[in-house]
């Protein structure tokens, strides 16, 4: 019965986001849609981090790099008149893959506070690579050249701007479950739980946790893609470390390792953000003492508030 | 050439003091009570602004000093007393997202109070001069204070821990902070002072810095990941190993900015080398890093 309620819940909240636009043709209301474009980038980004500190129990302080990465990758090539989503997107997607490759290999050598102290420096080491791009604005980025073009369709157009980020979202979703449930998502489970007992199975623990490090990697960096053509602007601050716990704090507010809690958790960091900054600039002065709260006496996130939400939390360690 | 070589020498020694005094704090406090703290960085900043506020107050550079510093000490162990406390046994990834809570706020507060813009400490005369530190080597009497302080302060830090009955207990506490308990030490007072000590730590190498630098929101997080780069390189608990990386990295950091597009020049045309010059030179420790870590992946002096 929980299950269902549960279920029907998720089911409703996909199916007002599909039909978001629908209420804003009708409505005249764009501002409600050009919120939730943003709010489901970072729903695609919080997906893909929860992939790897849901589910692998990595806590990666680093994860804004791949979201820059992805989003001047989609910059610089508009900048130099290749405008094709074709070749953006993917091109966006493996560079962040090829990224998380090299610091995934290195990273996942350490473990706990080394792997969140050293993915913290790599993401600081990539936020100065973006800062030195004095070709494409360095510190203060660039206004992008072009809207991205999917044959017929554009980024330019806002509602198909929209539907594009909901659809990679909800793809991103579907292939989250899909690996969850694999024999790959089990191990990458079972090594979170208990990774010596994972290693005397037989399991090469390290490939494992690599690969989906890799693909979440590469999940940021379409979602990085998407941000830039969202805000037509890219600038190092997409990969400032604050941004990378933002997406912790979405993950975690929304609870770790569950399916829609990256949706829930994007969804209601951005609602609180806009909420709290319209009271006063100064908001963060009242959304960090409430994060501190939430870590403190709410720890498994809006996910085990919801009807049959187990009210327990997995530790994460790296 | 000689001149800015050991201008910059001195400069990169003083610069690796400070990240010892901040790294010092952050792998105690991790040693001892396991306990990752972003908001180190903000102990610092508010150093330098409470430093800032006592200078004006009482119109005395030092008397100032001295204030901010106790005042950055009680607001480490309020801090500890009130939040802190409660996520020694949280794991890391709380103790991540809490400090991380405090961060925003304490950035964004110090604006409220002191305004959004930089503010800067000004010297008093008697520390602008210049004195000759080798002959034909004029050298600011101010930043060769910093780092007389810093070093007198690295010294009886080493004297706290290694020989004194505070620090038996301290070392203690690290490796069996249960046994220790049992045996009728307050432990919790005992994490408080050593979080204390960490604070004042913090406080003091941001207020000493200030005045050669400028007083700014956020300025705690550079500092601090540069202070994490430290405790990575030197291997986390270890005092030794942190003061050996503060050092190394104050100084590669520093040389690598001054010179590192010299040297390119040598090796390429001159405008592809200042391009590319100071983008390397602010990714070299984190190369340092890395290189350290495939090495050794706990750190120089750390335990396995």
């Amino acid at each position: 019965m929980q299950d269902r309620l549960r279920l029907a819940i998720n089911v409703a909240l996909i199916a007002a986001l599909a039909l978001l636009p629908v209420y804003s043709a009708l409505f005249d209301d764009v501002f409600a849609m050009t919120v939730m474009t943003r709010v489901l980038v970072h729903v695609l980004a919080a997906i893909s981090l929860n992939l790897i500190l849901g589910y692998g129990g990595m806590v990666s302080f680093g994860h804004a790099m791949f979201f820059g990465v992805g989003g001047y990758a989609v910059g610089i090539m508009a900048y130099h008149g290749v405008t094709s989503g074709f070749l953006q997107y993917p091109v966006a997607m493996l560079g962040s893959a090829l990224l998380a490759v090299a610091v995934g290999a290195l990273s996942l050598r350490t473990r706990a506070v080394y792997f969140i102290m050293i993915t913290l420096a790599f993401g600081q080491m990539v936020y100065f690579v973006g800062v030195g791009l004095e070709e494409y604005g360095a510190d203060d980025g660039m206004v992008l050249s072009a809207a991205t073009k999917f044959g017929p369709l554009s980024t330019g157009n806002r509602v198909q701007l929209y539907y594009l980020t909901f659809a990679l979202a909800m793809a991103a979703l579907y292939l989250t479950w899909r690996i969850v449930n694999s024999r790959f998502g089990m191990v990458l489970q079972g090594a979170k739980a208990n990774e010596p007992r994972m290693q005397a199975l037989g399991f090469p623990t390290y490939r494992y946790k690599l690969a989906a490090f890799v693909i979440a990697g590469a999940l940021c960096g379409l979602a990085g893609a998407l941000e830039v053509d969202r805000a037509e602007f890219v600038s190092p601050a997409m990969m400032h470390w604050t941004r990378s716990g933002d997406f912790i704090i979405m993950v975690v507010l929304g609870g770790m390792g569950s399916l829609f809690g990256p949706l829930y958790g994007a969804v209601a960091f951005l609602v609180i953000e806009e909420v709290l900054s319209g009271f006063t600039d100064y908001w963060q002065m009242i959304f960090g003492p409430l994060l501190v709260l939430v870590v403190l006496y709410a720890r498994g996130g809006i996910d085990s508030l919801l009807p049959g939400g187990a009210r327990t939390h997995g530790g994460g360690h790296g | 050439m000689t001149t800015l070589l050991i201008e910059n020498t001195l400069h990169g020694i003083q610069l690796g003091l400070l990240i010892f005094l901040l790294a010092a704090g952050l792998t105690l406090v991790f040693g001892i009570m396991d306990m990752v703290n972003l908001a180190h960085g903000s102990l610092y900043m508010l150093g330098a602004y409470l430093a800032f506020t006592f200078i004006e107050l009482t119109g005395s550079f030092l008397l100032g000093g001295v204030l901010a510093l106790v005042a950055t000490l009680l607001i480490g162990m309020v801090l500890e007393f009130v939040v802190l406390r409660s996520l020694y046994a949280r794991d890391h990834l709380d103790q991540v997202l809490a400090t991380f809570g405090l961060i925003l706020f304490f950035n964004r507060a110090v604006q409220a109070i002191w305004g959004a813009g930089g503010l800067s400490i000004s010297l008093p005369s008697w520390l602008q001069a210049r004195f000759e530190i080798l002959p034909g080597v004029p050298y600011p009497v101010y930043r060769f204070g910093i780092t007389v302080v810093a070093l007198i302060v690295a010294a009886a830090l080493w004297y706290l821990i290694a020989r004194t009955r505070t620090g038996m207990l301290i070392r203690a506490g690290a490796s069996n902070p249960r046994m220790v308990s049992a045996l009728g030490v307050n432990i919790r007072l005992l994490f408080t002072t050593v979080f204390g000590i960490g604070a004042a730590l913090a406080g003091l190498a941001g207020l000493m810095n200030a005045p050669i630098s400028t007083v700014y929101s956020g300025m705690g997080e550079e500092v601090l990941i540069q202070a994490f780069v430290v405790i990575v390189i030197g291997g986390i608990g270890s005092i030794r190993g942190t003061f050996v990386a503060a050092l190394g990295v104050g100084l590669i950091d520093t040389l690598g900015r001054v010179f590192l597009t010299d040297l390119l020049k040598l090796a390429m045309p001159a405008t592809s080398a200042s391009t590319i010059g100071p983008a390397i030179a602010s990714m070299l420790i984190y190369l340092i890093m890395i290189v350290v870590l495939i090495w050794r992946p706990t750190g120089l002096f750390g335990r396995n």
